[in-house]
């Protein structure tokens, strides 16, 4: 392996490369200094690939090159799920903890593995091989359960597999090595519409573009009345037309692909099948703002993806799509760099994708300002979503009406749905905007179903009674993912997964969503062992509208809603829990003397406090032994 | 005064919006926390001190606007805008982000040296908190001494961040910032160690006398205001203000004096 200081010396120089070959025109970089220390949070992903760990000496060779304080870039490592300080160990695996992996058998696949390979969970075995954690969601949700082993994904899991797994970590088999088809991951595509059935040949929406003017294009895009992809739903040509209208020295096109919402997956085929009209979609969008540079910022856990995508922005390049004086048009420059994720959900919003752009800790920004008039390094940004990009791609080639002759007035076009849980076909499905969910569940051969989750962990659940409600921005509105319970699911498992989901991924900033959170968790898990009381169940809706009504960024605001929705309409999976007490602690009075057990070595009867001799329980007792 | 200045300063100041039914002047550029406090009108805060760029964290700010809650200091003032600030709701809701904070950290007050000059303690009693109401989380934090003139007690940090930005800011030493995620996010000293004995940070520095809590003490002057006579201990918060902007009095006189 390369010596850690000649490693860390040719990434500065790939990186200077880099910044020479964009050049400071119109990027607007201070210089290459400048553009390294935004560089920080790659490097840190490349060191971590490279040695399983980001160790206290790479940390001073970057603080020595960046003149970033140590504090700080220790701050970036432990802000990032995937980077660590210690090292991982060889095999670094990590089991996709989604919702829909736990319903696919991933925790005793999980358990499996730890026990076969002799490793506490989250811990690296002691010779240095293998560490066996849980990660979010990885979105693989339609082929689950599934796990990232050093960055790579493995899908389909099953009892076989696993003991396979542990087989080639013992014997240290590279990964290069493993069966192809254990990292195999289908597109899955079952329904088709508009957006991927009508095909564009390459450049043609950039021709469309050079061939008007930035106005008639933008008010096409307005008239097709496209609005984002992503979840937020804002007027797409407003976003971009703000943006354009910003004065500045430069301004960035950023295509959001950090598709962290659990059950989403439609991204990851997009970016694997359809990165072309991506990339025209973002060439369309950096002519009509006038930007010079863009990004793609690709989830860590889509690593998989990026040699490809690397691939297709060389080949579009070599065929002048991309670079200087694109097609020929003298002062139409745009290129793309890939920005990799590390695993936190939070930067799916844009203005701590933008943060995380800039190789700092990905905290929400506050608003005002916007990212159109002050994003990536301060300057006007465009963060659009992947399908995003996409549609206004096309519908710069084929028109408004197009675009309009899907769906519904209000929200028109198609929406691609993420389609995972209890149903017979799980994969991608595109639909135009206004179908309902009871079609949906027709077509995906989902039946007997007790709920459904639209738009994530952070969307709404939906019982049998509103399956004619439609997806459409104006009644279920969502970036995608649809997740189905049947009735043999304990939907409380669900609530539980969200719960610690979001406690995971808060980013900490604020009071609400960072304490407000783990509160509502623990209540959670109250309920869940049978300890809760109505008076829980009161506190848990007070926290949560604390959280809804004053947090920092959308992902408090949206944390609480799985628990509010599933009280209001679910309230028998509460009710049913509920203990028969008129009293209980807030906290396991047995589970709180644990410290003072291991303290004086004891583990006796004596030692602990049951809850069971208690109250009238106790009083059954002796009457059952009479 | 001369005449033309009036003028203008009346130009200046004539845009107004509403607070809980009041008129309140501002400037271009304004939040609505910048000029509430200019008038004199009290919004309980805890991560906001006007000497610094508004963060927005501790949500303690919470305002109504049009049934949306936002926070004040960094809400831009603007003409007509109708602001809540002392509503049972916005107050209910103040009062268990206060609670949160309690319980996240270790807050014993009778034990502690600020106890009556603690803008967590003051603001808590503003907002009629009466018990901490939520589970405690009994974190296990550290106290470093290792400094030779400052202590800091980790277990009151609130996470305000105001030493970091007056580190940033003002001392250009950045001594402090923020490590973890989530509910394990934590205030982090920038030296060799980790301790702050072998950091930059000095006495006098701008990062020790922000500190809207104790978590940041001097050492060698333990309870030299003797209790009963501290900021809030005859004084609501909401008539006296910030300590930091006590502690700049101080200071200033201080100066003056010499």
């Amino acid at each position: 392996m390369k010596v850690l200081k000649y490693f860390i010396s040719d990434m500065f120089s790939d990186c200077e490369s880099l910044h020479d070959r964009f050049g400071p025109g119109g990027t607007g970089y201070g210089g290459s200094e400048e553009h390294a220390r935004l560089n920080l949070l790659q490097f840190l992903i490349a060191i971590q690939k490279q040695y399983s760990h980001i160790s206290t000496e790479a940390i001073e060779l970057l603080h020595e090159r960046l003149n970033i304080p140590v504090s700080q870039i220790e701050g970036v490592i432990d802000f990032y799920t995937f980077l660590h300080k210690q090292p991982r160990g060889e095999f670094d695996i990590l089991f996709s903890d989604s919702i829909t992996d736990r319903m696919l058998g991933s925790t005793g696949l999980f358990e499996q593995l730890c026990s076969i390979l002799d490793v506490e969970p989250g811990q690296t075995r002691n010779d240095g091989r293998v560490c066996v954690g849980l990660t979010s969601c990885t979105g693989i949700c339609d082929q689950g359960p599934a796990m990232l082993v050093n960055g790579r994904v493995i899908s389909n899991l099953d009892n076989s597999r696993i003991e396979h797994i542990a087989e080639l970590v013992d014997a240290a088999t590279p990964l290069e090595e493993w069966p192809d088809e254990y990292f195999r991951v289908e597109n899955n595509i079952k329904r088709v519409d508009i957006l991927l059935s009508d095909m564009i040949i390459h450049g043609s929406a950039i021709e469309k573009m050079i061939a008007s003017d930035s106005t008639t294009l933008l008010d096409s895009l307005e008239e097709s009345g496209l609005r984002g992809r992503g979840g937020a739903g804002f007027i797409t040509a407003m976003k971009w037309r703000f943006c354009r209208d910003a004065k500045a020295d430069a301004r960035y096109v950023v295509c959001n692909a950090d598709e962290g919402e659990p059950g989403t997956f439609k991204d990851r085929v997009l970016l694997n099948s359809y990165a072309d009209d991506v990339i025209e979609g973002m060439t369309l969008c950096a002519g009509l703002i006038g930007a010079k540079k863009g990004f793609i910022y690709l989830r860590g856990e889509y690593f998989y993806l990026l040699d490809a995508l690397e691939a297709t922005i060389q080949k579009r390049r070599d065929e002048n799509l991309l670079g200087k004086n694109i097609l020929r048009n003298q002062g139409l420059d745009f290129d793309i760099e890939i920005h990799l994720g590390a695993g936190a959900y939070i930067c799916g919003e844009e203005s701590a994708l933008i943060e995380s752009l800039e190789g700092k800790r990905g905290i929400p920004r506050k608003r005002p300002p916007f990212p159109v008039t002050n994003g990536y390094r301060d300057r006007p940004t465009v963060v659009s979503n992947v399908e995003t990009f996409i549609a206004a791609a096309k519908i710069a080639v084929f028109g408004a009406d197009w675009f309009k002759s899907a769906g519904t007035d209000s929200s028109s076009g198609t929406k691609l749905l993420s389609i995972s849980g209890d149903c017979e076909r799980p994969g991608i499905y595109e639909y135009p905007f206004g179908v309902s969910v009871k079609q949906i569940l027709q077509d995906c051969g989902a039946e007997d179903v007790q709920a459904v989750q639209v738009a994530g962990a952070a969307g709404l659940t939906v019982p049998p009674t509103e399956f004619e409600r439609t997806i459409a921005f104006d009644d279920l509105s969502t970036a995608g993912s649809f997740m189905v319970f049947n009735k043999q699911r304990e939907l409380m498992d669900m609530v539980m997964n969200f719960a610690e989901f979001f406690c995971h991924e808060s980013c900490g900033f604020c009071t609400p969503c960072r304490v407000g959170g783990q509160l509502l968790k623990n209540l959670v898990n109250k309920v869940v062992v049978g300890h809760a009381t109505g008076l829980d169940l009161e506190e848990m809706s007070n926290i949560a509208r604390v959280m809804q009504q004053s947090s920092h960024c959308g992902l408090g605001a949206t944390a609480p809603n799985h628990v509010l929705d599933t009280m209001e309409k679910f309230p028998q999976i509460y009710m049913q829990r509920l203990a028969n007490r008129g009293f209980e602690p807030a906290f396991d009075l047995d589970a709180a003397l644990e410290e003072s057990r291991q303290i004086t070595g004891r583990d006796d009867a004596g030692a602990h406090i049951g809850y069971e001799p208690l109250l009238d329980d106790a009083g059954d007792q002796r009457g059952d032994a009479s | 005064m001369s005449h033309d200045a009036t003028d203008m300063d009346n130009e200046k100041m004539s845009k107004t919006f509403k607070l809980d039914g009041k008129d309140i002047c501002f400037e271009a550029g304004d939040t609505v926390m910048d000029a509430a406090l200019r008038a004199g009108e009290y919004i309980p805060h805890l991560c906001h001190n006007p000497e610094f760029t508004p963060h927005g964290s501790c949500r303690v700010c919470i305002v109504d606007v049009g049934g949306r809650h936002m926070s004040a200091c960094t809400l831009p003032a603007a003409e007509g805008l109708d602001v809540v600030n002392s509503s049972d709701e916005i107050m209910t809701q103040r009062r268990r982000l206060l609670q949160m904070l309690f319980v996240e950290g270790n807050h014993v007050c009778p034990g502690c040296e600020v106890s009556g000059a603690c803008q967590l303690q003051a603001v808590a009693y503003y907002t009629r908190m009466l018990s901490p109401h939520f589970p405690h989380f009994f974190p296990k934090r550290t106290v470093d001494a290792t400094h030779p003139d400052i202590a800091i007690d980790y277990n009151r940090c609130i996470l305000c961040e105001l030493c970091v930005r007056a580190s940033r800011d003002v001392d250009h030493k950045d001594v402090f910032s923020i490590s973890g995620r989530g509910i394990d996010s934590h205030l982090v000293i920038n030296s060799p160690s980790g301790k702050l004995g072998d950091s930059e940070l000095s006495a006098s520095d701008k990062a020790v006398s922000v500190c809207p809590v104790g978590a940041i003490l001097h050492k060698h002057v333990g309870y030299e205001q003797p209790i009963g006579e501290r900021l809030y201990d005859n004084k609501p918060i909401s008539v006296v203000g910030d300590l930091a902007l006590q502690k700049n009095q101080q200071s200033n006189s201080k100066g003056s004096g010499e």
